[in-house]
């Protein structure tokens, strides 16, 4: 984590920072994404997970940025409006919770996808149209040809969802973002979305960052993750070896505390006592009031340091 | 969870059908003939996807909305032409909590205010009320500090803390519970879920619990129901649901759970459903289920299968059962 292998990091994050007037909603995060790989951000609402996202993008409004964040050797944060417009889209893209309200609701479904294409590639009408129409269809949308002239409220929300995933892949971007891409949708469609992007990405070589709370999702989509509290990142680690030999208290906490579908029925659900903490309000680690080892060391801000290979965690009392 | 030994039914939907007409043509079956029959003390889990009834049902077994067939039997009361006495009865024993406990406090009152007027409304004195309100509000787990808040000041585990303490000052018989921790992060979920059971446990109230989380369900009811466009498909024993579903719905929906585990997640085999529930308005003919379903045979097309009992204590709707 402190000195990526930025050989073959596509994406290389040091020091982010958010701030919205006093408050620090991302406090200095740093982390790589590979070409080809999934990573997983994970953490519960208020961590900074979405804001880290739409920092990224540079979506934010009126905030502070700090640090930086390099897609292929180019820092995202120092670009210019115009320079930043022709990446988004392109370069990185993303695909939002509610497809509902991602998708305007007075243009055509197709239209949406053409309007993405001819914003950066040069094509003749009927060509952008036939792209569509393939995109639509290789996201699984039925009768694409039809579906091409729907209006996002003609369709269900696994299919706006579909539809959303057309425009992110719309110029194959090297970096995609899915911010909790799932959580809008019923359990049925949300493996079937699932199955989709973990075909569209595979082959690829495309950066993925999956921002989801949801601990299932992460277990079968990604190959590391980092956890996110307050603003911070308290621990990363491949997926494999966080689900096994999670370390920081936070994310024993947050993997305990998940109800279990086979057994332990009638004991009570471990859980984290308390709730998130305003980011400012804690000097030291910011876990310490709902940490069930705080002890003295905490005072003081743990940074992440290395316990197994690639395993990162930030607590001066895990093992 | 923790059942009691008497087996008297509490409350009971009896070809309970709610239809909304949409136009001249179509109407839309939200309940479509749903019976069930809730034992005093017990909780009974129910899932289902988005459309399929469940918020529709609850509402209609605690009186928010009228059946259009059917009727629904509380206590031996039938819910449909009660006299005031029993109206003002039906209102105080049956309570509901709803998914955002944001949207189901007014912002404008504090939160021990919430709980005193939905009190008075039941008659109580103000002072009664107060002491009432503030006796709740620790029950549910928060301090009596927290009754001069407004809903803005607190985190939304506290809130629906709030809704629970409000819906148990009235010492309801059943409560219905509407997706409680749905809008929950996962640390504030355990606790609301271990709160619950703690309420039940210690009142005896019976519960209708619904969740999309089946997960959550089994930590929460020994008996699950599952719904498909408006109608219960399959009831059993919560064990008996997990480990040898019989409807292919009930066996599809938990294929599709992700588990928070790789190495399992990485090599399961899952069933994943063709499209999406079919809107409750176009409702496919014979089995409503056949189009997604694996093992539909052209008699699911036809004929609409019938609740059965099948194996121990199970019941399901389907022509091809899974073993």
């Amino acid at each position: 984590m402190n000195e990526p292998d930025t050989a073959s990091s596509l994406l290389d994050v040091r020091g982010l920072e958010v701030s919205f007037g006093r408050a620090k909603a991302v406090d200095g995060i740093s982390f790589d994404v590979r070409r080809g790989e999934t990573l997983g951000l994970v953490g519960e609402s208020g961590c900074g997970k979405s804001t880290t996202a739409l920092a990224l993008m540079r979506l934010l409004r009126d905030v502070r940025l700090g640090g930086e964040a390099r897609l292929d050797g180019v820092d995202l944060l120092d670009l210019d409006e115009d320079s930043m417009r022709a990446r988004r889209g392109a370069d990185i893209a993303m695909i939002f919770q509610d497809p509902g309200t991602a998708l305007h609701p007075m243009i055509r479904v197709g239209d949406q996808i053409v309007e993405t294409l001819n914003a950066h590639i040069k094509l003749s009408r009927d060509e952008a149209h036939r792209r569509a129409v393939d995109l639509l269809r290789q996201v699984g949308i039925a009768a694409p040809e039809e579906r091409f002239f729907a209006y996002p409220h003609e369709m269900s929300g696994g299919m706006c969802q579909r539809a959303m995933i057309a425009i992110a892949m719309a110029c194959s971007p090297r970096l995609l973002i899915a911010d909790e891409p799932t959580t809008a949708l019923d359990v049925t469609v949300q493996a079937q979305i699932l199955d989709l992007l973990r075909e569209l990405t595979g082959g690829l070589g495309m950066g993925v960052i999956l921002i989801t709370h949801d601990l299932g999702v992460v277990a079968g989509m990604t190959d590391r993750v980092a956890v996110m509290y307050a603003g911070v990142i308290v621990e990363t680690a491949p997926t494999t070896a966080l689900f096994a030999n999670p370390a920081h208290p936070y994310t024993r906490g947050l993997l305990h505390s998940i109800p279990k579908l086979d057994g332990g029925w009638d004991e009570p659900v471990p859980t984290i006592p308390g709730s998130v903490q305003g980011a400012m309000e804690l000097s030291g680690c910011r876990f310490v009031p709902r940490c069930p080892r705080a002890s003295e060391a905490c005072k003081a801000v743990p940074a992440l340091r290395e316990i197994a290979e690639e395993h990162f965690v930030a607590c001066w009392n895990a093992p | 969870m923790l059942e009691r030994p008497m087996s008297e039914i509490l409350i009971k939907a009896a070809g309970v059908a709610r239809h909304y007409r949409l136009s001249e043509h179509r109407t839309l079956r939200a309940l479509d003939g749903v019976d069930l029959e809730i034992h005093r003390g017990a909780t009974i889990g129910l899932v289902g996807e988005s459309g399929s009834g469940k918020s529709t049902l609850g509402r209609t077994l605690v009186g928010l909305q009228k059946p259009t067939l059917g009727k629904v039997v509380f206590d031996g009361l039938d819910t449909a032409s009660p006299d005031r006495a029993a109206l003002a009865k039906l209102r105080r024993q049956r309570q509901i909590i709803f998914q955002d406990p944001s949207s189901a406090l007014n912002p404008r009152m504090t939160i021990g205010d919430t709980i005193v007027e939905h009190l008075r409304v039941q008659g109580w004195t103000r002072a009664d009320a107060r002491a009432r309100a503030a006796e709740m509000i620790e029950q549910a787990g928060l301090s009596a500090a927290f009754l001069s808040r407004y809903p803005h000041e607190i985190s939304g585990g506290q809130r629906q803390r709030a809704v629970i303490a409000r819906a148990i000052s009235t010492d309801p018989a059943f409560i219905v519970a509407d997706e409680p921790v749905s809008a929950l992060d996962v640390s504030t979920r355990a606790q609301i879920m271990n709160l619950l059971r703690k309420l039940q446990a210690d009142r005896g109230t019976t519960m209708l619990f619904i969740s999309h989380d089946l997960s959550v369900v089994a930590h929460m009811c020994r008996d699950v129901a599952v719904m498909y466009l408006g109608r219960i498909v399959e009831i059993a024993p919560r064990a008996g649901l997990f480990e040898t579903p019989r409807h292919p719905y009930t066996a599809a929906l938990l294929s599709a759970i992700p588990l928070p585990d790789p190495v399992r997640e990485r090599t399961r085999v899952r069933t994943v459903l063709k499209g999406e529930t079919p809107d409750p308005a176009a409702r496919p003919s014979g089995c409503s289920f056949h189009p997604r379903c694996p093992r539909a045979s052209e008699l699911c097309r036809t004929t609409d299968p019938k609740m059965r009992p099948i194996g121990d204590r199970q019941q399901v709707a389907c022509h091809h059962p899974l073993d």
